[in-house]
Formats: C-alpha cells, sequence, structure tokens
C-alpha cells in the first residue's frame, strides 16, 4: 500500500488503467459464462464496437492530448483499417483457416495501411505550425469516404481484381467480392470475437503508455508545451508529432479492422465526419491525455444511446442534454472543491493513522 | 454560481424530459411514433403473437421508418380489434438507418421477446439484421428491404416489395414498349445501394432491347443539392426522357432545377420515388406528368385500399406512401399464414419460423401492393407482383394502363 502511494502519479494512472480494463473485462466474461442469458443481448451486441470506440479514443487521446494536435478525419483511419483489413481477411479465408489467427494478420494489415496514409499526410502538415492538421484530415476523412464508395475489389483464383466507379471485376468462379462500392462490405464469417477486442484494447494502452513514459514521449510532450523551447534544445518537432501521428494512425486501422470483422455489412458512409466528432467528444469527456477517462467516456457513451431506448423519440434529446450535463459536472467548481475535500480529508485520516 | 445554475437548470430539464418520455407512451396524442407503438402494445391481450421490427424512425430516413411503422400499426390495430384468433402485439424500434445501430435494436427486441420480425425498413441495415434473423431463427418479414442481399442464403427471410434489379428491369421493359422515349438519360446516386442496383439492371435490359441510353449522371449523399451540372449533360444529349432510380428528396430538386432552367423532358422513377407529392415546400404542379412504377396507388378505387388510405389520414393526417401500404400487407399476410400453419402465440420463436417457413411459398396473398392476381413468394423469399405504372396527374397518381 505504501509502495503504491509512493509512485509517481504516471505510474499509478497507467496501472489503475490497465486494472480498469481488466477487471471489467473479467467480469463480462464471468457473466457471460456463468450467468443465464450472459449480459443481455443488446449489451452482449455491442461489446466488439465497444472494443473498437475505446481503442479509437485511446488513439486520438495521444494525437489529441499528448502530441497537442487536433485530428477531425479518425473515422478515415479507421475506414482504412475497416475496408482493407476486412478485405485482407476475406482474401485469407482459405490460406489461413483459424480465424482469430486470421483477424490477427488482418488486423497487422490494417494498420500498417492505415499508419502509411497517417504517414503520407504527416509529411506536409506536421511541418506546418499551427491548425494545419485539423483542416487536412477533416479532408482527408471525405475524401477516403468518396473513393472507398466507389472501389470494387474481388479475389480469385488468378488474384485480386480491381476497379473503379464500375464493377468490371469479372470474378471466375470460387471467386469472393471483397468491396462491392456504394454495398460496402459484406461478410460471410464476423470473425471478431470480444477476446480480441479485449486484447486490442490492451496493446493500446501498453503502446500509449509505453511511448508516453519513455524519451520520446517527453520529447512528444515537450513540443506540446512549448514548440520553440523544444526547437531549442534540438528535438525534432516534425519527427516526434510524426511518431505520435502514425502510431495514432495505426492503432486506428486496427480497431477499423476489429470493427469491420464484427459488423455483417458496413458502408464508407458510415465512417464520416459526424463519427469522427464522436471519437472526438469521447476524448474531450474523458479529459485530455487522460486514458482512463476515454476508455470510460467511449465505453459509456457507446451504451447510453441503447440504454436510452425507453425514451423512444426523445432519446437522442436526452442524449444530448446528459452529455450537457457531464460536461458542466465534471467542470464544476463546487462537485471539484467537493471531491478535492473528500481527497484531503482521506489523506489526513491517513496521516493520523501512521 | 452560474455554471452551478446551469447545471441545475439541465437536471431539471433532464428529469422533465424523463418524465414525458414515460408519460406519453399511456396518452393518446397521435402524432408521435412513440405513441403509436405503445398503443399497440397496451391494446394486445396477453395471448399475442410478439411481431417486431426496426426502421429509421429518426433522422434523413424517417419518412420510410415512419410510414412502415404507422401502417403495420394501422393493420395490427384493425386485426385485434376484429379479435380473432391471431393478435398481434407490435414494437418498432429505431435503427437510423445505420447497420450498427439496427443490430442494437434488434437485440433490443429480442430480449423483449420478438417471436416474428418484420425485419428492417431500409436495406443496408436489413441485410445485417437478416443475418440475424437466420442465425437466431426468427422468421422476417420486410416490408420494403429490397436488396436481393437482404433474402440470399437466408431460408427465413422473406421481401413484400420487388427486389431492386426487379425494377430496373421493369422500368426499362416499360419505357421500351410504351415507347415513352426515344434517348433516355439516367441520374443516379452512386453511393446508394438501391439506386445503383436499379440502374445497373436499368441498363443491362436497356442494351438488350435496343433502348437507346445517352448518358448517365450520378451524386452522391453530399451533393445532393445541386443538379444543374447533371441536367445540363442530360440536355446536351438532347434526352427527351430522365430515368431517377431515385429517392423522391432528390427528385423534388431535379424536378425544381430543371424547370428553373426551362428543360422539360419526360422523366421516369421506381417505387423510390413514391412521396414526391408530400414534399414541404415543394410546387407539385412541377411532378405533373411524371411517371413512376410503384406496388401502390393510395387513389385506387377498390375498398380495401381506400379504408386504407382513410384510417391513415384519420390517424396520421397524411397520405400513405407505398412504405406504409408494404408493412400493411406483411401484416395481414403473417396474419394469414399464421391461420393457415395454424399457429399459436405460445409457440417459441424458432417453431415459429419452421411453420412460416413451410407456409409461406404455398399461400397467396392479396393485399394493397400488387395487382389482382395476387402475392406469392418463391422458397428464397423473393416475391412475385406486378408492379403498377402512376403518372402524376392534377397533383394524384393516376393508372397508366
Amino acid at each position: 500500500m505504501i509502495r503504491l502511494a509512493n509512485m509517481n502519479k504516471t505510474t499509478r494512472s497507467s496501472l489503475f488503467t490497465y486494472a480498469l480494463v481488466i477487471v471489467a473485462f473479467v467480469i463480462i466474461q464471468l457473466l457471460r459464462t456463468f450467468k443465464d442469458g450472459g449480459v443481455g443481448s443488446v449489451l452482449e451486441g455491442q461489446l466488439i464496437p465497444i472494443c473498437a470506440y475505446i481503442t479509437m479514443a485511446l488513439a486520438l487521446n495521444l494525437v489529441v492530448g499528448v502530441s497537442g494536435e487536433l485530428s477531425l478525419g479518425h473515422a478515415g483511419f479507421m475506414s482504412i483499417g475497416a475496408f482493407l483489413g476486412c478485405s485482407a481477411a476475406g482474401a485469407l479465408v482459405h490460406v489461413i483457416p483459424s480465424a482469430p489467427l486470421r483477424l490477427a494478420v488482418a488486423m497487422v494489415v490494417g494498420a500498417i495501411l492505415a499508419g502509411f496514409f497517417g504517414f503520407l499526410i504527416g509529411i506536409p502538415v506536421l511541418r506546418l505550425n499551427g491548425d494545419y492538421l485539423a483542416i487536412v484530415t477533416l479532408a482527408f476523412g471525405e475524401i477516403i469516404k468518396s473513393l472507398l464508395t466507389n472501389v470494387y475489389l474481388g479475389v480469385d483464383e488468378s488474384g485480386f481484381h480491381f476497379s473503379f466507379l464500375t464493377d468490371k471485376t469479372n470474378l471466375g468462379t470460387g471467386g469472393i467480392q471483397l468491396i462491392k462500392g456504394p454495398m460496402g462490405v459484406m461478410n460471410t464469417l464476423r470473425i471478431s470475437s470480444f477476446i480480441a477486442g479485449f486484447i486490442l484494447v490492451m496493446i493500446a494502452l501498453i503502446v500509449i503508455f509505453n511511448l508516453v513514459n519513455s524519451r520520446t514521449g517527453r520529447a512528444i510532450m515537450a513540443t506540446r508545451d512549448n514548440r520553440i523551447a523544444a526547437e531549442s534544445i534540438g528535438i525534432s518537432v516534425t519527427k516526434y508529432k510524426m511518431i505520435a501521428f502514425v502510431t495514432s494512425a495505426a492503432l486506428a486501422g486496427a480497431a477499423g479492422t476489429l470493427y469491420g470483422c464484427s459488423q455483417v455489412t458496413f458502408t464508407a458512409t458510415k465512417f464520416d465526419f459526424n463519427t469522427s466528432i464522436l471519437i472526438l467528444v469521447f476524448v474531450v469527456l474523458g479529459g485530455l491525455g487522460n486514458m482512463w477517462g476515454s476508455v470510460i467516456a467511449a465505453a459509456a457513451l457507446t451504451i447510453l444511446p441503447e440504454a436510452l431506448r425507453q425514451f423512444a423519440d426523445y432519446r437522442m434529446l436526452v442524449y444530448a442534454i446528459v452529455l450537457i450535463l457531464v460536461m458542466l459536472a465534471t467542470n464544476n467548481p463546487t462537485i471539484q472543491g467537493f471531491f478535492a475535500r473528500l481527497r484531503t480529508s482521506a489523506e489526513e485520516k491517513k496521516g493520523g493513522a501512521q | 454560481m452560474k455554471k452551478f445554475l446551469a447545471f441545475t437548470m439541465a437536471a431539471a430539464l433532464t428529469l422533465s424530459l424523463a418524465a414525458c418520455g414515460g408519460g406519453s407512451g399511456s396518452g393518446s396524442s397521435a402524432t408521435s411514433g412513440s405513441d403509436a407503438s405503445s398503443s399497440g402494445t397496451s391494446t394486445a391481450s396477453g395471448a399475442a403473437f410478439k411481431l417486431g421490427g426496426t426502421g429509421p424512425l429518426t433522422g434523413s430516413a424517417s419518412i420510410y421508418g415512419l410510414a412502415a411503422q404507422r401502417g403495420a400499426q394501422i393493420a395490427v390495430d384493425e386485426i385485434n380489434a376484429q379479435g380473432g384468433d391471431i393478435q398481434f402485439e407490435l414494437k418498432y424500434e429505431d435503427d437510423v438507418n445505420d447497420p450498427e445501430k439496427a443490430v442494437n435494436a434488434y437485440n433490443a427486441l429480442k430480449s423483449w421477446g420478438m417471436q416474428i420480425s418484420l425485419g428492417s425498413v431500409t436495406t443496408q441495415p436489413g441485410i445485417a439484421t437478416s443475418s440475424y434473423n437466420f442465425a437466431d431463427s426468427i422468421f422476417a418479414l420486410t416490408p420494403s428491404a429490397s436488396s436481393p442481399d437482404v433474402i440470399s442464403g437466408k431460408d427465413n427471410v422473406y421481401q413484400m416489395c420487388f427486389s431492386d434489379p426487379n425494377q430496373g428491369t421493369a422500368s426499362a421493359k416499360y419505357i421500351s414498349e410504351q415507347k415513352l422515349g426515344e434517348k433516355v438519360f439516367i441520374i443516379w446516386k452512386s453511393d446508394d445501394n438501391y439506386s445503383t442496383g436499379i440502374k445497373d439492371k436499368f441498363v443491362a435490359e436497356a442494351e438488350t432491347l435496343g433502348l437507346n441510353v445517352v448518358g448517365n449522371a450520378t451524386f452522391t449523399t453530399d451533393s445532393a443539392t445541386d443538379f444543374t451540372v447533371q441536367l445540363n449533360q442530360a440536355k446536351q444529349a438532347g434526352a427527351d426522357l430522365l430515368f431517377l432510380p431515385i429517392y423522391y428528396d432528390a427528385a423534388s430538386l431535379i424536378l425544381t432545377q430543371a424547370n428553373a432552367m426551362g428543360y422539360a423532358p419526360k422523366f421516369f422513377g421506381v417505387d423510390g420515388m413514391d412521396g414526391i407529392l408530400t414534399v414541404d415546400g415543394f410546387d407539385t404542379s412541377l411532378a405533373e406528368g411524371v411517371m413512376l412504377l410503384t406496388p401502390f396507388n393510395a387513389d385506387a378505387q377498390d375498398e380495401a385500399t381506400q379504408n386504407f388510405v382513410k384510417a391513415y389520414q384519420d390517424k396520421y393526417g397524411e397520405t400513405p406512401i407505398q412504405f406504409a401500404a408494404d408493412a400493411y400487407d406483411c401484416v395481414y399476410a403473417y396474419k394469414q399464414a399464421l391461420e393457415t400453419a395454424g399457429c399459436t402465440p405460445d409457440m417459441s420463436a424458432s417453431e415459429l419460423n419452421e411453420k412460416l417457413k413451410a407456409t409461406f411459398p404455398t399461400i397467396t396473398f392479396n393485399g394493397l401492393t400488387g395487382d389482382g392476381a395476387g402475392i406469392t413468394w418463391d422458397a428464397t423469399g423473393a416475391v412475385s407482383k406486378s408492379p403498377k405504372g402512376m403518372v402524376i396527374q392534377n397533383g394524384a397518381y393516376v393508372g397508366m394502363d
């Protein structure tokens, strides 16, 4: 206990986040295994999307909270992961029979490709000083949406067939149509699982905490806090912002693959500006740079609209008001003061006992 | 202090809304969708089939979801009022036209105890929920999810509407047989499954029939406000007939903008065009002479249609569109099939699933949609009924034949 209290704040916070995710996972798994009816069919169906959204929120928090840039097109990276990762999973269906292994390979493919696009965007934009990343990622999200809506991709014995705007893939017998233009992707098999989602969230946490608490992470935060001071001591601002942005894009790609492989069907229009903003809302609500906050906010805000179904037509109105309430409550000096007093009195008690 | 006040106000607002949301469920106001679904729940007796469906009750596509929900509600109310052996309890959940939300809505219905399903109203959610219907063995008859992907590979998912390819083929045949146009130009929505499906089949059929398609132009959800470029292309190509395999909201803009630029070809639409006369602020005189293929005609003189239109207008204050009629027919088709199969409400969803799967291909159903020959299904779940060619005259649909 004393060792825990003496730990520095960041270590304590990351341990708390790992514990939070693991305990939530264990409780849900126990309920699913031993309780009749599990966690209920509504929550059961949402488990994998929640894991995907948590990973998205963590990835975006790395850009917005840690490196101090604003990205308004993270859904674009998610869609690259979803479309190309699911295509990889579909194409490898005969090569890798084991579903978990295929999903892992697909996620790696989705992450690498999304990371590559993040790198391409970062080359010109992260050299600039200002809010340019927000504008460029916003445009990127829209462009990717329009492009993916018009892509036709299929695979058969003679290899991949690709066409744009109209379907000219002409697959041979036994061919699989992977992306069908405006109809998006239709998965015959849903290979994502809750366990895979949990592992992805854990990997995202490990990657982010190790990055943030390293020399590189401190350099990233230095460029955020004072660009000129960081440059003056020889930190390459572009390089460190690029590391954060590409890592974030790659995690978003992996989250996209997890999401895509859990859905029967999805289209490029799913990953629009609204989705990007939704993820940004998770990050802002959970607190910039606060990883466990992102985890809780992403999970809560994904469940909330479904939990409000009893309000029928007023559902989204109530959802908006709850959002405003939470934002007000977390920034309310009266409430913050109350918790601060609680904390001091608890510490005083501890001090008295020693 | 100000912040604290804001916080209190917001809290008060949430509480009052919560009271409102709970209270209006038992109220009798006829305008809100939630009222309709809960009043259905309250009228049904204890032994009723639990019928569930998902549809966009809010958001940009809500006109279809609400129409289907209301059409089904009227049928359920009528059947329950007659008090026969077959009673229904209807519940619609909102899916905002998003496959992910549709699966959530489907799961909510499943935990409510849904025994038979009305599937989803729109296509993309329909593809998602139908695969869950198949996995869970819950029989589904969708009023309007028209893509072939909704039913393919699922032996317990049936459609009440024509499939998209059929509409494209039927439209091309109709235009060619009736010699409606020499040069056809197509404006279609490239990010829409429905529009793309119809357009592809239309072009294929037009080639075999020797119909002269002089060009086509596309738009997407984001660019669905300005059509002058597409209309100019059509004008330059010398088209005398515009084929619009799109929904009526965009079509109403095309008609308005074509009129503004003094371009007056013939317009030919498909069932998505149905509803164009109800668009707010749209000058319906522009729609004069617009032709469309639709299975339902609100001005038909037969008794069943007139009763339905009257009941719908009394309850919701508007003329029903085809989606409402399809959903109405779905409920009555269920009634006929359940009676034929001798099902009782105490059966489980999978028992009903087996019985309905065996029964549906054998029945002939006479409803509001389709013609006198009746509606039949084959074992894949595809419907067979003939479309009606309609033309708009004096602000109303008139049969073309």
